[in-house]
């Protein structure tokens, strides 16, 4: 299933940020996603993940495709690795949590709390969480904060394997994770300042 | 679904999860009446009832600005809206699971607490019954509150004041049930006007609760 976004305008506060967004995310291709820091990444990833409307413009294939990873991971402290991937697994309806654990080396800490992991380790586990959704178009918002080089090669891996499998994804990122994608400046896509409505301007 | 029910209950029950909160407040609030009311049995029996309800949903409030706030901190309500459940179902099951862990637990120690308080025999059973009918619509309208506030630091107080004015026709009807049964009054009335407020609230509210929430995770 191709994602196609036509001139997508996105607000975050009610204040447009990014306008004219158009591009197409082919099954099996990755497109990376870049710009600097409050551009507006973040609110175009929210906006095609469903978690807010766009101020204009169409997102087509995104309904009950995508699975999103946000800055924080969603996990619970006082669960334990494996009974935190088993939920997320059962509420998209699938079963089985051997492979997510094993592409991202988290094995031998399936019975540990989620809470006594580092930071590292949550990421992780928070990024195996998309290998048991089974949804086909990956959203990843700043995956690889946390991650040493071994973990990066991980994730660069898991990805690899989803967009083998016919999968494609979004990535909001500014390391190189030697994956052959597409790229996408956000800061191309700027959006205008709004014009001042005139609503007050007769006592100015 | 099942799974997300699941999760609350062992979430409530692990170490931190608040599970046994509004109980022990229940106990307090129920216990240290008689010391402040003074030992007048016939004046204890006469605001028994009233005072049973007061305390449960005192107890029921008390545990409302968790429910749906530790899911939005660390991220996991909105990685629940891009899942494949409807947002309405996730609300009703998290009202659901605050009802077990909460709502039950009261309405079940509510009897052994009515002795304290030297509730007429032929009260506990009306009792039970009003709080059986009842709390659920606290947990529900509770949910609403939650997801009405859901995105404010200490949101509490506010949810508090938000959903005060929404409880008062369920604790009117349901102390008013409690009172009648202790009296040995006809309780028809007030039971019908309880369950009804409690249909409602369970039939509506979570389609209410949903779109605040839609609205806040924006």
């Amino acid at each position: 299933m191709t994602l196609t976004v036509t001139d997508l305008s996105v607000a975050r506060g009610g204040l447009p940020v990014l306008e004219g967004v158009s591009f197409n995310l082919r099954p099996g291709s990755a497109l990376i996603l870049r710009g600097p820091n409050g551009i507006g990444k973040t609110t175009l990833l929210r906006t095609l993940a469903g978690l807010q409307p766009p101020l204009a413009g169409r997102v087509e294939g995104a309904e009950e495709q995508v699975a999103y990873a946000a800055h924080s991971d969603g996990l619970k402290p006082t669960l334990t690795v494996a009974e935190n991937l088993t939920f997320w697994a059962s509420v998209f309806g699938q079963n089985g949590i051997d492979a997510a654990l094993d592409a991202f080396d988290l094995q031998a800490l399936r019975d540990r709390a989620a809470g006594a992991l580092s930071a590292g380790q949550k990421r992780r586990l928070g990024l195996s969480r998309m290998l048991v959704t089974g949804r086909p178009v990956w959203i990843m918002d700043e995956p690889t904060v946390s991650l040493d080089t071994a973990a990066v090669a991980m994730f660069a891996n898991a990805v690899r394997a989803h967009l083998g499998q016919g999968g494609s994804a979004l990535i909001a990122t500014h390391i190189d994770l030697g994956l052959e994608a597409e790229v996408l400046d956000a800061g191309l896509f700027k959006a205008k300042p709004p014009a001042l409505d005139d609503f007050d301007g007769g006592f100015l | 679904m099942i799974a997300l029910l699941f999760r609350d209950l062992k979430l409530a029950l692990r170490a931190g999860g608040g599970f046994g909160l509004g109980l022990a407040f229940f106990l307090i609030v129920t216990v240290m009446v008689p010391f402040s009311v003074g030992p007048q049995s016939e004046l204890l029996a006469r605001i028994a009832p009233g005072v049973l309800w007061l305390g449960a949903l005192l107890a029921c409030l008390l545990s409302l600005d968790r429910l749906l706030a530790l899911d939005w901190e660390d991220g996991s309500l909105d990685l629940l809206a891009t899942a494949p459940l409807p947002l309405e179902g996730t609300v009703t099951i998290k009202a659901l699971a605050h009802w077990i862990t909460t709502g039950l637990p009261l309405v079940l120690a509510a009897p052994v607490l009515g002795v304290l308080l030297n509730l007429p025999v032929q009260g506990f059973l009306w009792l039970l019954v009003s709080l059986l009918l009842g709390t659920p619509a606290l947990s529900v309208i509770g949910t609403f509150g939650a997801a009405l506030t859901v995105g404010l630091k200490r949101g509490g107080l506010l949810l508090s004041l938000l959903v005060m004015p929404l409880y008062v026709p369920t604790l009117i009807f349901g102390a008013e049930v409690a009172r009648r049964g202790a009296e040995g009054l006809a309780v028809q009335t007030p039971l019908l006007l309880l369950a009804g407020i409690s249909a409602a609230s369970i039939a509506l509210l979570p389609f209410a609760s949903a779109a605040v929430l839609r609205v806040n995770l924006r």
